[in-house]
């Protein structure tokens, strides 16, 4: 194989990989958000039910989405990096939660907004809200547990311990709506069942969460390239070439 | 398309300020978290040359 993909588990060969990558990724979020805002106002009808109400789940079910994914993805890489002790695994997890936490609050948010018209309620303590009201407090712990602890491998691992343990809500999350009686209504896509949603609605969904996807990437990334420069000056780093000296080289 | 003017469209049959609210949240976060990234990157790039 042409690449040697070993050489990029280094953070100080990742942080210009990774700058590469932000542009393209940036540059599908804002296309696909774009084709999706157009679909979502302009070509998807008027609910008969929830009239244009309903139009905030384009926003709101890629955000909630985002908000389990993320946590998956982020508990994955704190589960690697506890498994090999493997420090960009960990940066990865750091870098992920605060994006996480952000869709989390939009989805509480936008959720709201739609609750608001469609129920009467803003807020009401439901199985699904409460499990995603969970959910933003566990990403906010995990962010002020590594920023309590000094000592950067111990906040390492603390960390990414809370991580994997807090991964059970999201199953209990996405399967709430069936697992309980909830005033949150059902699933909007389903695999097994044929789409309750006219089909340009599903179209305008899956394109925004995809943009939602291609933004996490930029975002993530292009913090992730803070954090190794970051801790760069940590003296854990020990005698370790610097970015600096790394890319004049190149 | 099933809107008849731009102040229909603002509108949302009744529900604008429930759908622009929730897309424009989305749209200040989503702007506000590049930025504070970005300002991120600069801030530590330039305390990492000061060091090195």
């Amino acid at each position: 194989m042409g690449i040697n993909w070993f050489k990029y588990s280094s953070p100080q060969a990742f942080h210009p990989l990774a700058g590469k990558m932000i542009p393209w990724f940036s540059a599908a979020a804002l296309a696909l958000l774009g084709v999706g805002l157009y679909i979502g106002f302009f070509v998807a009808p008027t609910d008969f039910q929830q009239g244009d109400a309903y139009r905030i789940i384009f926003v709101h079910v890629p955000a909630a989405w985002m908000s389990m994914f993320l946590y998956v993805i982020m508990a994955a890489w704190a589960g690697i990096g506890l498994g090999l002790q493997a420090r960009p695994s960990f940066m990865m997890a750091q870098a992920i939660a605060p994006t996480g936490a952000l869709f989390t609050f939009l989805a509480l948010l936008t959720g709201a907004m739609w609750g608001k018209p469609t129920w009467g309620a803003w807020w009401v303590w439901d199985a699904r809200l409460t499990s995603e009201l969970i959910l933003l407090f566990q990403y906010l712990g995990i962010i002020l547990l590594r920023a309590a602890i000094e000592d950067l491998r111990r906040a390492d691992r603390a960390s990414a311990v809370l991580a994997l343990v807090g991964v059970v809500n999201v199953p209990i999350i996405y399967f709430s709506v069936r697992w309980w009686n909830t005033l949150h209504q059902g699933a909007s896509v389903s695999m097994t069942a044929s789409p309750k949603m006219a089909a340009t609605m599903v179209t305008a969904m899956l394109v925004m969460t995809l943009g939602f996807w291609m933004y996490s990437f930029a975002v993530t990334l292009a913090r992730v390239r803070c954090v190794i420069v970051e801790r760069e000056r940590q003296p854990s780093w020990g005698k370790n070439a610097s970015i600096h000296e790394v890319a004049e080289a190149r | 398309m099933q809107w008849g003017s731009l102040t229909e469209f603002w509108a949302m049959g009744g529900y604008g300020l429930y759908v622009w609210t929730s897309f424009g949240a989305t749209a200040l976060c989503m702007m506000w978290e590049v930025l504070a990234v970005w300002r991120r990157h600069a801030s530590a790039s330039a305390e990492s040359r000061d060091v090195a």
